[in-house]
């Protein structure tokens, strides 16, 4: 009897032996490509922040001067202002926008149809759309001015051609690409509401703006604010539609963006050095806003 | 809508208007709402309708949306006058071959990381969530470097292998969703002697078709549009993927705007109709997981 205990005893820590092998062969890919493609680079791109290197010749250590330079810079400057710029015009739309089609949705019986629709440009590339917009962005042909001038007789601003109208132009399209993608949260988040609670609301005589604001409202807010994050971080790494929609950085280099201007850096001027310190400055933007969304996601998390 | 007329429904005026109230609410919720649907269909119709029509028809003020007559010749000129049949090869291969591996090599992970006791599991775990905040154009030129010393650059192999052996996001989901499952056939499959390969291949992988469903549809639209990489690794027209061939082309035939909506039209298709096959599992997938890519 204890032979036998024993014997699957050992079986078991031999079990437990061969387990780890098989751990590691298991996740061995994905490792390997984490430490390659992720990891390295991210130390390597650090280093480089701190180097005078064109790619081919013998690197400089300058220490922290490509951030000083850059820091002082009217390019880098350009660059962070049309990024923040258009992330004020496209984070606060996108959020109210597709909070309220969400709202919309969720009472309508055709709500899996809408929703479709209103994802479908979610799944379309920002090249082939862009190239759509301008179109739609043409100022004496496109969409929007032909018929602002039939319909209304106004005469449409220039668009894509106007340093003022080229950041409006590139955010409009984008809450257009990326407003699906909200709202499919949004939906969910107020699928995940209980109904207990406005119905209680209901009886208690509350009409359906209070049971919005005091009721619906306060409980969607970790959605809301996850989306607020989310949209935050994709708006910093803005890059296809800048590109596309301008032939050239766009009329006084209005639409380059901090990931134009890294690119433009590295592989036009080859400066990786200055390029690196603008990608670090970039990644430190973006980890400020994941790690408040963290923060944040902690303090709501009784709400779920 | 009819039946609010009738006697029968008539429980009281209070009643009455509320009920009133609230369909003319629903109307109007409505109308919001297919307004808002015929905005976000309006590039798509105005691409399809433009690619029809010819430039004189374009070129018209107010436009006529039907195209008269119809010009089917802009798809047959687009599709000549780039590499658009290259273009569609190369982004065929980076993308199967990169969903597939992914698939593969990501399910692996997940199943060590939700079911395998070794050490240093929860830190490496930990450490491919982290990735998750790495943004991939903060990478990019340490990458470039990389992918030139390993001389790929302007191969198809620069994008394939980084993307195929690294997707933190899949990782994870299929962690999330192999975590769920009941351990007894495992542990039954154990009991009778299977290997964990045997595990792995059997049984965790005909249970997690759909999260795998929804997780290669995913790649397969992200690597199907995407263009940060390819533009800064691939440079000759025979390598071009889709995207960088519609990026070429609106470089070459800026003001032909019917060749322009052709090309996009074509480009759009493949997307479109694993869209349409797929919408259910992308929807869902990220109404579950609240994340893209």
């Amino acid at each position: 009897m204890s032979s036998v205990v024993k014997a699957s005893g050992s079986k078991l820590s031999q079990r437990r032996k061969t387990d780890i092998k098989w751990g590691y062969f298991f996740i061995l890919p994905q490792l390997f490509g984490v430490l390659a493609f992720v990891l390295f680079p991210l130390v390597y791109v650090l280093v480089l922040s701190l180097l005078d290197w064109d790619g081919l010749g013998e690197a400089t250590f300058v220490g922290l001067s490509n951030y000083a330079t850059e820091l002082t810079n009217s390019d880098f400057r350009n660059a962070l202002t049309n990024t923040i710029y258009y992330t004020v015009m496209v984070v606060p739309t996108s959020v109210v926008l597709s909070l309220m089609a969400a709202l919309a949705l969720n009472k309508l019986r055709l709500k899996n149809f809408f929703r479709v629709i209103y994802f479908a440009p979610v799944v379309t590339s920002a090249v082939a759309a862009g190239v759509v917009w301008l179109w739609v962005y043409n100022p004496d042909f496109g969409l929007i001015n032909t018929y602002l001038q039939t319909w209304f007789g106004i005469k449409g601003p220039q668009w894509l051609l106007d340093p003022k109208w080229v950041m409006p132009s590139i955010a409009i399209m984008s809450i257009w690409l990326s407003m699906g993608f909200y709202i499919v949260i949004f939906l969910a988040g107020l699928q995940s509401i209980p109904v207990t609670y406005t119905e209680a609301a209901q009886i208690d005589g509350a009409n359906r703006w209070q049971r919005f604001w005091y009721i619906t409202l306060p409980l969607l807010s970790p959605t809301t604010f996850f989306i607020f994050i989310i949209a935050i971080i994709n708006s910093f790494q803005v890059f296809d539609q800048a590109f596309i929609l301008t032939f050239d950085g766009g009329p006084a280099n209005s639409a380059v963006t901090m990931v134009y201007y890294l690119r433009e850096l590295a592989f036009v001027d080859f400066v990786y050095g200055r390029s690196a310190t603008v990608a670090v400055l970039l990644f430190a933007i973006i980890l400020g806003f994941t790690l408040l969304q963290f923060r944040v996601q902690r303090r709501w998390v009784h709400y779920e | 809508m009819a039946s609010v007329a009738t006697p029968k429904d008539v429980s009281g005026p209070v009643e009455t208007t509320s009920r009133a109230s609230r369909i003319v609410g629903l109307v109007l919720l409505y109308v919001a709402v297919t307004v808002g649907a015929l905005v976000m269909v309006m590039p798509f119709a105005w691409m399809l309708l433009g690619s029809l029509k010819d430039l004189g028809q374009l070129y018209k003020v107010p436009p006529n949306w039907i195209p008269d007559p119809f010009v089917f010749q802009n798809y047959v000129n687009a599709w000549t006058s780039v590499p658009f049949a290259t273009g569609y090869i190369n982004s065929a291969i980076i993308t199967v071959t990169v969903v597939l591996a992914n698939l593969l090599t990501c399910s692996m992970a997940a199943y060590a990381f939700a079911r395998i006791e070794f050490p240093f599991r929860k830190t490496l775990f930990i450490l491919f969530l982290a990735t998750l905040m790495v943004p991939e154009q903060v990478t990019i030129i340490p990458l470039y470097i990389i992918i030139k010393n390993l001389g790929l650059i302007d191969t198809l192999l620069s994008l394939i292998i980084p993307y195929a052996l690294f997707n933190a996001f899949g990782v994870f989901l299929l962690r999330q969703f192999i975590k769920s499952l009941p351990v007894d056939l495992e542990e039954a499959a154990i009991v009778d002697g299977a290997n964990r390969w045997t595990i792995y291949w059997r049984i965790i992988m005909p249970l997690i078709r759909p999260a795998l469903a929804a997780f290669g549809i995913f790649t397969f639209l992200f690597q199907w549009n995407n263009f940060f990489r390819p533009l800064i690794f691939l440079n000759s027209i025979e390598n071009y993927t889709v995207p960088l061939a519609i990026n070429f082309f609106r470089g070459q035939y800026a003001t032909d705007f019917a060749l322009l909506m052709a090309g996009s039209a074509i480009s759009i298709v493949p997307v479109l109709i694993v869209y349409i096959i797929g919408q259910r599992h992308i929807i869902e997938g990220i109404a579950t997981t609240g994340l893209k890519q």
